[in-house]
């Protein structure tokens, strides 16, 4: 559809939101991204039965342990999208672009910077 | 199966807090079965030790290994070549392999990364329930496979209590009622006439008022 | 109806054929004794005998033994209650002593309330015996002259052994069984939870008749006076094994506030009056909590006043 979608994005294309594991997402923070979102399909739609019911639970697990630690599990979130709904697609980044853009820089991001700066 | 969960972060946190290089150390039994010390949590967890660390400036090394067992010694061996490298231990071992662990390795603090909590089933995906304290003189044949030790709280072998209430505890409306399980039970069996039997005072000397315990078995020595 | 075993005055009002008039006294969560001697003064010439109750409802108080000794002081006849929950084998029999050795000759053995309903949910329990195992501890001790480990005991307790009966807790079916369980344990009179429900009440009875328990142990009706409206519903609400019918609560309900509580205790003379009726009955154990200065009125409507007297 080429609809436009804030350049912030950094896809990372699965077969089934199923197979992302905690630690997936973990490691991206780890790594200094601001935010991460998961986009699976809608409930009850999921090309592989239950794939984005498990993801919808690994999810929640992580944002729970991201405010244990202080990096705020508000910058973690499921989304579901039907594959073919492309205007909802850049909604949800435009979405969650503003959204971490109003929180800043995660405290994991600025720790790097200020790592490679010393 | 021996049931655990992980300790808070900043409890955990606490104990390595001036480390700088540790070994986080997984089991491959129980905690791995209750999601609690596999290697997926063993995983999970050196992130989020290293991002906290991170957050507060500091680097915090992590060396990740799960263990088949850590309740016998030929799998803590494994590590006994690399362990002299680390500041300190987090074994996510129930209580059991993080003290063995701490015996085979005298020179290195080993602390716990999980609170262990009970023997029990798991009665479904994500739900643990106790079932066995060990008092060491099984009664489950007196009771029709329902134990009132572990699954009473008020542990009354001649129960239920006057708080029983709509087969719940007086303790927690999600709780069964032991004796209410055993009182179905023995009727399913058509055996409601054992329930007239009182049962003796129980010899508690063989549960942990006792004293720690062992078995020796002789002829395996 | 059986052989007097001991001293006990309640034991010999029971055997002598009377029908049995206890209440019961909370003892402070303070020092003062003089609290339980002052709720005594006002119930004494009401009375047989009179149950303290022992840190119910895991509430920390001064202690039921104690408490009794100062009935024992003011001449009076108490009843030791006594939970496993917070005492081993040890502590109990040396209480049982303890208790012998100033003359107080009724205990009432209870399990107890769990300690998460109290000031001290983080503590300990105990529960080395449950309430039938200490019924057969009293016996043994009295009857055999022994401790639970064997030894001779110098001067045995002579104690009358009593527990507590619940006909409306779950499961129904196997109360009245439950009931023979601690007669088998050698209990051998008992004090139920506060009936408001009578027909229930009634049902059970009979069903203890149809085994002849009803002679082979002494039954006294629990009753509870309500002081308002609200305390019925909490009650009826959020009591676990109490069983409050709706028509008593409408009742209470139905009356102004000012005259609630009078109409607690015409409900609460009315049941006594019925339990009369009932064949097995054998007295009355009239719990007015916090509200012991009702129970002469209650006791002297209901016709059970001036108490009979024994040797």
């Amino acid at each position: 559809m080429r609809l436009p979608y804030p350049d912030t994005i950094r896809i990372i294309r699965l077969p089934c939101t199923g197979k992302v594991d905690a630690v997936h997402i973990m490691e991206a923070f780890e790594k200094g991204a601001d935010g991460v979102y998961v986009a699976g399909c809608l409930e009850g739609e999921c090309h592989f039965i239950r794939g984005n019911l498990r993801a919808k639970s690994r999810v929640e697990y992580v944002k729970k342990l991201l405010d244990e630690i202080g990096v705020g599990g508000e910058r973690l979130e499921m989304y579901n999208i039907a594959a073919s709904d492309g205007p909802r697609f850049a909604e949800v980044a435009r979405e969650m672009h503003e959204k971490i853009k109003a929180l800043g820089p995660s405290p994991i991001r600025e720790a790097i910077r200020n790592k490679k700066a010393a | 199966m021996i049931v655990a969960e992980r300790k808070p972060m900043d409890e955990i946190i606490g104990f390595i807090a001036g480390c700088k290089k540790i070994l986080l150390a997984g089991c491959n039994e129980c905690v791995t079965v209750c999601y609690a010390g596999g290697r997926k949590e063993v995983e999970i967890l050196a992130s989020a030790l290293k991002m906290a660390f991170m957050k507060e400036g500091k680097e915090l090394e992590i060396d990740q290994v799960t263990l088949e067992r850590q309740c016998d010694q030929e799998y803590l061996e494994e590590i006994r070549s690399t362990i002299d490298q680390y500041d300190a231990v987090i074994s996510l071992a129930c209580g059991v392999g993080v003290q063995f662990m701490a015996e085979k390795y005298l020179n290195i603090p080993v602390y716990p990364g999980l609170n262990t909590l009970f023997m029990g089933v798991t009665e479904e995906r994500g739900v643990w329930a106790e079932r066995c304290q060990g008092c060491g003189q099984c009664i489950l044949g007196q009771t029709a496979g329902i134990c009132p030790i572990s699954r009473c709280a008020k542990r009354l072998l001649n129960g239920p209590c006057g708080g029983s209430s709509n087969g719940k505890c007086e303790i927690n409306k999600e709780l069964d009622c032991a004796w209410q399980l055993i009182i179905d039970r023995l009727k399913e069996l058509g055996r409601l006439d054992d329930y007239d039997s009182l049962i003796p005072i129980k010899d508690w000397s063989s549960e942990r008022a006792g004293g720690p315990r062992k078995v020796i078995r002789e002829d395996l020595k | 109806m059986r052989q007097v075993q001991t001293p006990s005055k309640l034991e010999k009002l029971l055997a002598a054929g009377h029908l049995a008039v206890t209440s019961e006294c909370g003892p402070p969560r303070g020092s003062d004794g003089e609290v339980i001697t002052k709720k005594a003064e006002m119930i004494k010439d009401h009375v047989d005998a009179i149950n303290i109750t022992d840190n119910q409802t895991s509430v920390t108080r001064l202690c039921s033994l104690a408490s009794c000794i100062h009935l024992k002081l003011m001449g009076l006849e108490p009843i030791l209650q006594m939970v496993t929950r917070d005492r081993n084998r040890i502590a109990l029999q040396s209480d049982i002593l303890g208790a012998a050795s100033f003359d107080i000759h009724n205990i009432l053995c209870l399990s107890g309330d769990h300690q998460q309903f109290g000031d001290n949910p983080q503590g300990q329990n105990v529960f080395d015996l449950d309430s039938m195992q200490l019924i057969q501890t009293v016996r043994h001790m009295r009857d055999e002259g022994k401790f639970l480990g064997g030894d001779e005991i110098g001067q045995p307790p002579k104690i009358f052994v009593g527990a507590a009966a619940n006909p409306f807790a779950d499961p129904f079916e196997i109360r009245v069984r439950r009931l023979a369980k601690k007669i088998a344990a050698g209990v051998e009179f008992i004090q139920t939870q506060c009936i408001y429900n009578l027909e229930k009440f009634e049902l059970w009875m009979k069903q203890a008749r149809d085994q002849g328990l009803h002679e082979k142990v002494y039954i006294l009706a629990g009753v509870t006076p309500f002081k308002s409206a609200g305390m019925a519903k909490y009650m009826k609400n959020r009591v676990p094994g109490m069983d409050v019918p709706d028509e008593v609560v409408e009742r209470m309900s139905g009356v102004p506030k000012e005259k609630q509580s009078e109409e607690g205790i015409n409900i609460c003379v009315e049941t006594i009056q019925r339990l009369k009726e009932v064949e097995g009955v054998r007295g009355f154990h009239i719990m007015a909590i916090e509200w012991e200065e009702k129970v002469p009125e209650i006791v002297e409507r209901s016709g059970l006043h001036p108490r009979p007297k024994v040797e």
